[in-house]
């Protein structure tokens, strides 16, 4: 990972993104390997590495004993945060992901929107220059989900370096500059976004629509269609290129008296670039 | 920031701060901190005609043994099942500085419990041969036992709650009764008092007779250093067990 970077961690669940945050992050020993956060060793420097981070995990663990207030200052005292800087920071925060009326009443009682907001509050309290952010937005409402994704955008224009896993491949492609892909603990490919799309110029697509049924099977007979499948009241072909199969599609469509209602060419999604290749690694 | 001793000593604090909002209030420190050594003296007291004054250090004992280890073996399993201890080992804070607000918190607690029945006993007359010394041990003590009971929940690496805290019982109860609490060391047969050396509440309970009736088993200087080397002893084993087994907690 680059300085400054947001960078997206994806995988298939048991791939080991959840095992590299908590091994990054302190929880757990590697096996073997090296890694270093700012120049300071994990292992060697694991408090001074520490110190540098803020964590969102995956399973939410603010102390729901504790008000929302309450876990801020502690975890701003355990980062070594001086009580009038994380006084004002608590406050900031909490107004800011709309907390701050509910801030002296126990984390117990919280939704589980509200408890994602206030473990990123926790996380921010410390102004880390590191984030490692676990499934930040899983589960919540959309506009909780546009918060949480507008404060992490904020924070890395300021600087602050994020590593990101999330299952929401949307939420991969607008947020990171690069993404790392892993499978079975290995890395499968790493790039931005764009450029793995490149990479997987077999998933260009065309959808379209007729006005009448059309058969998945006859379509497969067009050459250049690599896979056909119907999506709702489209049909959806993979193809290589793009221009020759729209041709060959309206030659079909006369060819069967139906009429075409729309067509469009589809660059792959996200989603069709990680299944690729969590399937070729 | 400077991670120097006070900066960590600071971290120690806060932790002792959400101890102390967090787990004075549940059941098991109630019943096990305040109860049980208010009970157990009841029972030995009444329909005896043992003086007030040779119970006193015995009730004091249990009180400040009971208090300081009725959250430390709590603490551990509670967090590791509320997935907080995962929060507390990702931050800046080392295990140490961990067990050390622990431990601090059980200490606070010991002492402010503790201070009932010394007042109590001041209120009903019994005669305090010397207040200074007593407060001195009761001190010492509390952080004795208060680092006991991190020990007490160092293993099994479990996040089972009831499970600590039935180990923990199953080795502080008889403890009470080889400790010299209800019968003075001194009228104890020869297997008692070699059985009483090994707990620390016998050198406390040995203190605070002297404290108060004047008469010891042991010289005062050997129930300090020993108070002290059972503190090491506790600190330095309860830390390292915690050391291997704690990342089996999560």
């Amino acid at each position: 990972m680059k300085k400054g970077e947001l960078f997206g961690f994806l995988g298939p669940n048991g791939a080991g993104k959840t095992t590299t945050i908590r091994m990054l992050t302190g929880v757990i020993k590697p096996d073997k390997g090296t890694a270093s956060i700012f120049g300071y060793d994990i292992l060697k420097q694991g408090l001074k590495t520490r110190q540098l981070m803020g964590i969102v995990p995956e399973m939410a663990n603010a102390y729901i004993d504790l008000s929302a207030w309450n876990n801020l200052m502690l975890i701003g005292a355990l980062y070594g945060v001086s009580k009038k800087q994380r006084t004002e920071r608590a406050d900031s925060l909490l107004k800011k992901f709309e907390l701050y009326e509910r801030r002296k009443h126990a984390v117990k009682g919280f939704s589980k929107g509200m408890k994602q907001k206030l473990l990123l509050c926790m996380a921010l309290v410390s102004e880390p220059q590191i984030l490692f952010l676990d499934e930040p937005t899983s589960g919540l409402d959309v506009e909780s989900q546009r918060l949480i994704k507008d404060t992490i955008r904020e924070y890395n224009a300021n600087g602050t370096t994020v590593f990101l896993t999330t299952h929401n491949m949307d939420e991969a492609n607008q947020l990171c500059d690069r993404i790392a892909i892993i499978n079975h603990g290995k890395i499968a490919a790493i790039d931005s976004p764009e450029r793995l799309r490149l990479r997987s110029s077999g998933l260009q697509s065309i959808e379209i629509s007729f006005d009448k049924p059309v058969k998945t099977e006859e379509l497969l007979s067009i050459k250049g269609v690599e896979k056909a499948a119907k999506m709702g009241d489209k049909l959806k072909l993979y193809v290589d290129e793009t221009s020759p199969v729209i041709d060959a599609v309206v030659d079909y469509a006369r060819s069967k008296e139906l009429n075409i209602i729309t067509i469009n060419t589809l660059a792959p999604s996200m989603e069709d670039v990680f299944l690729k290749l969590v399937k070729e690694s | 920031m400077e991670n120097n001793l006070w900066e960590k000593f600071k971290q120690s604090l806060a932790i002792v701060d959400k101890n102390i909002r967090i787990y004075y209030s549940k059941g098991p420190v109630i019943i096990f901190g305040l109860l049980m050594p208010f009970f157990l003296f009841l029972s030995f007291y009444i329909g005896r005609n043992t003086p007030i004054e040779a119970l006193i250090p015995g009730l004091l004992g249990m009180t400040a043994f009971f208090t300081a280890t009725s959250v430390g073996p709590a603490i551990v399993p509670w967090e590791a099942r509320a997935k907080t201890l995962e929060r507390l080992i990702s931050s800046p804070v080392s295990l140490r500085t961990i067990f050390l607000g622990d431990v601090l918190s059980s200490f606070v607690f010991g002492i402010l419990v503790s201070v009932f029945p010394v007042a109590a006993s001041l209120l009903i007359g019994v005669g305090i041969a010397n207040l200074l010394l007593l407060c001195f041990g009761l001190v010492l003590s509390t952080f004795c036992f208060a680092s006991f009971s991190i020990l007490l929940s160092a293993y099994p690496p479990t996040d089972n709650i009831a499970t600590t805290m039935m180990l923990s019982s199953m080795i502080k109860l008889p403890l009470v009764f080889i400790s010299g609490v209800f019968i003075p060391l001194g009228e104890l047969p020869v297997w008692g008092k070699t059985i009483a050396a090994i707990s620390p509440l016998t050198y406390f309970t040995d203190l605070a007779r002297y404290s108060i009736q004047g008469t010891s088993y042991y010289p005062i200087a050997v129930d300090i250093l020993a108070l002290i080397a059972f503190t090491v002893a506790f600190l330095f084993v309860a830390i390292k067990i915690h050391e291997h087994t704690i990342l089996k907690r999560l």
